[in-house]
């Protein structure tokens, strides 16, 4: 290790040249019977490709699953009752559709952590590696947006629904998975717009 | 493959020509084709002489201005649901103008190729394209609402109105006339027209005017007691009528009204005495047709019923600032009259969420504006800083009533972000439990400020000490203001504070006398006239006051103009700062209305030489208020 990579507090993970617009990003949702990691289920996946500020309607994912584990009072929020008949592939076969679709993009989701954990531990029961993609959460991205002090009071999380009323966007479709996927792409995009009024923003800073 | 995102494109589209005449089914299917585009403000969407694109756009979101050259002139404005960049694609030619996002815009972009079929399918798809070119404008249907573009139709006049013909235009005039015969008594009269609502009434005879009665000939003739109140119409009216054919521009209707120094007009079919009456126009609708006139557009204000409807009177608002400002009146009468009507809207805003509000409020309570609002300095689209005081209660209701009003302020919160006022990135606004507090609870907070001055609770009590009443109970904040000299002049350390506070705002200018600008960001090389030219003279100006104990007076201005009052020996300086500050807010003011944004940062090479030299001169002024008041509070002690 040579000495200036002492000096260097973080290493940046991108090349320079890369700006954020040509980047291709998956903003994705999960909608899962509860937050048990261990028990409950994905029961539906959406995601869309975000690239040049252009996302593509047609180039969107959706994706409903078989599952056999089922939790009633988690229905009424996403709506997906057990027998909705939609065509339904088993979880081997949407983990591997998904796949295909996010390829080497950069996640970003609403609570990040949450989402990828959840595909992580599918993709574990199926006997496939875990996601390695490079991954950003709007929920910390949107606390970089605003003013910095101890004595403002603020607080500590930010769900979707604080980010849809103050950036303005329509919550209608709120809780299905591609619907928050896209109040996600948006709010991200507005995050970038401020976070670039603040100082020069570059893919390397979003991580930082 | 149809799908949630597909939906709610085909939710928005069918709403809006030509997509509303497509079938349910096709609209989804082709929703399933669209791309959906972000762009910044300011943001190119395609230049002039570009090739075009494969899609042409819908407005989801925001505004899109189209621009031709040579002097970039904005042709047309497109809101939501508008189309634009379809005529080159059908036509097969460049793109003849450029579309640049007027703010920020999510645009729904449509492939030629996808939507064709059904233009050629669909008749009246293809009927509103054809009328669309014929007629040249986006929308044929929008041709409906010129025909109302006084008054009541506020939406398609902003922007782009043709100021120079305007004049010419065919006056709009109420069709509802209150009759009588000539044998109606006065007193009936008068319950009519009360009843009616109206202030002039037309006496005819065999449906023909033969005279007019106006407040005015109530007034003068019944009310003196020259004629009894059983005095028939025949003998008190004003006769002949001045008649007028109804078509009539909104010129010609003030010169006839100054000619006969008369208020009314009464409009009949040929224009002569002889046939029928069709209209009554008054001093009111000509007035209201003259547009962007403060009264007009109060008035226009308290007619509104949502806060979306207020957005384009701000528009209009913005136009007249920059109807002023083009007139080189005076900037103190310039801010007035803006932070009144800004004012207005603000509180019809309040207005409108009281009323969504399930119950009136438990008790009074007072709305604040922070910073530069509250200053009454605030003339552009800038954040919002506000604060709600309400009375104390007792403990048992504390809690139900600090709920009442922190929805309440997230409703006012959300109107006024409608509106054009962004959220406070320091969440510095009523919807925040600190910002939403009783008056004991503020006295609390104030004190704790006064008497604990670090540097956050300098800066905190800069923000707050500028407030002023925007709507509700002046009692309370009487009260508050009482308690806050009081404290000062208790804890005199704090006045250091807030000096060397107000000296801490960055130099305008460096060693060299050049410009210093800023090192980073999207304002990278840009003059923050903000930080480091208004700002100090405000923040001197708040210590100043405060030490003299003068409460009420907000503006930064005004604050100076007391000030040389009270202290003839610096007299001079004063008045220079007071000046100096109007210049510079003028200054911004012009900046950001020329950009569309809060005029904050200045590209200085925009700048003509003798603007730089005013600029600069103004700084000297600052250097030697923050001398004096380095010396009078003693700072060096304490930094």
């Amino acid at each position: 290790m040579s000495l200036f990579n002492f000096w260097k507090k973080e290493e940046d993970l991108f090349d320079e040249n890369i700006t954020i617009e040509e980047t291709r990003f998956v903003v994705l949702d999960t909608e899962t019977t509860g937050f048990d990691y261990d028990n409950d289920r994905i029961l539906c996946i959406g995601a869309l490709v975000l690239q040049n500020g252009v996302i593509s309607v047609q180039d969107s994912f959706e994706v409903y699953i078989q599952q056999d584990h089922y939790d009633k009072s988690t229905a009424q929020i996403h709506g997906i009752l057990k027998a909705f008949v939609v065509q339904r592939p088993s979880e081997k076969e949407a983990l591997e559709q998904f796949l295909a679709f996010l390829g080497d993009s950069i996640i970003i989701a609403h609570h990040t952590v949450f989402d990828v954990t959840m595909i992580n531990k599918a993709l574990e029961r199926n006997g496939d590696p875990e996601l390695t993609n490079k991954r950003l959460d709007t929920a910390i991205l949107y606390k970089k947006t605003l003013i910095q002090s101890h004595l403002f009071e603020r607080k500590d999380h930010y769900t979707l629904d604080d980010l849809a009323d103050k950036f303005d966007i329509s919550k209608k479709d709120r809780h299905t998975a591609l619907g928050d996927a896209y109040i996600t792409a948006i709010a991200f995009l507005k995050i970038i717009k401020k976070l670039k009024e603040k100082k020069h923003v570059n893919l390397n800073s979003l991580f930082k | 493959m149809k799908n949630t995102i597909s939906q709610r494109v085909a939710d928005f589209l069918k709403n809006f020509p030509p997509f509303s005449f497509l079938h349910q089914k096709d609209l989804e299917k082709l929703s399933e084709q669209i791309s959906i585009v972000y762009k910044d403000k300011d943001a190119v969407i395609f230049a002039e002489n570009d090739k075009t694109h494969d899609s042409f756009y819908v407005v989801h979101k925001g505004a899109v201005a189209l621009k031709k050259s040579p002097k970039n002139t904005v042709l047309d404005m497109c809101d939501e649901g508008d189309i634009f960049g379809l005529r080159p694609l059908l036509a097969q030619e460049n793109y003849i103008m450029e579309a640049v996002a007027y703010e920020e815009t999510i645009l729904y972009a449509v492939p030629i190729a996808v939507f064709k079929p059904y233009a050629l399918e669909n008749r009246n798809v293809g009927n509103f394209l054809i009328e669309s070119y014929a007629s040249n404008t986006r929308n044929p249907y929008s041709d409906i609402h010129k025909d109302k573009l006084y008054g009541d139709d506020l939406l398609h006049e902003n922007h782009h109105s043709e100021r120079d013909s305007f004049d010419l235009q065919p006056i709009k005039y109420s069709k509802k006339i209150v009759t009588c015969s000539p044998s109606t008594t006065a007193r009936d009269i008068a319950k009519i027209m009360t009843k009616n609502k109206v202030g002039a009434i037309l006496i005819v005879d065999e449906m023909l005017p033969i005279g007019i009665i106006t407040d005015k000939d109530l007034r003068n003739k019944i009310v003196t007691g020259d004629y009894s109140i059983l005095t028939t119409a025949e003998t008190i009216m004003t006769k002949p009528v001045i008649t007028y054919p109804k078509k009539m521009t909104v010129t010609e209707a003030q010169m006839a009204m100054m000619k006969s120094n008369i208020s009314y007009l009464c409009l009949t079919k040929d224009g002569t005495t002889n046939t029928k009456a069709v209209g009554i126009l008054s001093k009111h609708d000509v007035m209201v047709a003259l547009g962007n006139n403060p009264a007009v557009l109060i008035k226009a204000l308290k007619r509104t019923k949502k806060a979306k409807e207020i957005k384009p009177i701000r528009a209009r608002i913005m136009q007249l600032l920059q109807g002023y400002l083009d007139q080189n009146i005076p900037m103190t009468l310039i801010s007035k009259i803006i932070t009144e009507l800004n004012e207005a809207c603000i509180t019809r805003v309040i207005e409108i969420s009281l009323e969504k509000m399930s119950s009136p409020p438990p008790v009074k309570f007072a709305w604040l504006a922070l910073g530069s609002q509250g200053r009454s300095e605030q003339m552009l689209h800038t954040d919002q800083d506000n604060a709600i005081v309400y009375e104390n209660v007792s403990d048992v209701f504390k809690e139900e009533t600090k709920i009442y009003f922190l929805k309440f302020a997230t409703l006012v919160n959300k109107g006024l972000f409608e509106i054009g006022y962004d959220y406070c990135p320091a969440e510095m606004m009523a919807s925040n439990p600190k910002w939403c507090m009783s008056l004991d609870e503020w006295k609390n907070q104030v004190h704790h400020w006064i008497t604990n001055p670090g540097k956050n609770e300098v800066l905190l009590s800069f923000i707050f000490f500028d407030y002023s009443l925007t709507y509700g109970d002046a009692a309370i904040t009487n009260e508050l203001s009482d308690f806050i000299f009081e404290n000062v002049k208790a804890n005199p350390i704090f006045y250091v504070h807030l000096v060397s506070g107000a000296l801490q705002s960055p130099s305008p200018t460096g060693f060299f006398r050049q410009f210093l600008v800023e090192q980073d960001g999207a304002n990278k090389d840009h003059f923050d006239i903000k930080r480091r030219a208004l700002m100090p003279l405000t923040d001197a100006a708040r210590v100043l006051i405060l030490s003299h104990s003068i409460k009420g007076i907000s503006n930064t201005a005004e604050r100076f103009e007391k000030l040389a009052d009270l202290e003839p020996n610096n007299r001079e300086l004063y008045l220079s700062c007071s000046y100096s500050f109007k210049a510079l807010l003028k200054f911004r003011t012009k900046q950001g209305l020329l950009h569309n944004d809060s005029g904050q940062f200045i590209a200085l090479e925009t700048l003509s030489k003798m603007e730089k030299i005013k600029l600069k001169r103004t700084f000297k002024t600052i250097k030697e208020l923050q001398e004096l008041i380095s010396v009078r509070f003693n700072v060096s002690n304490l930094v």
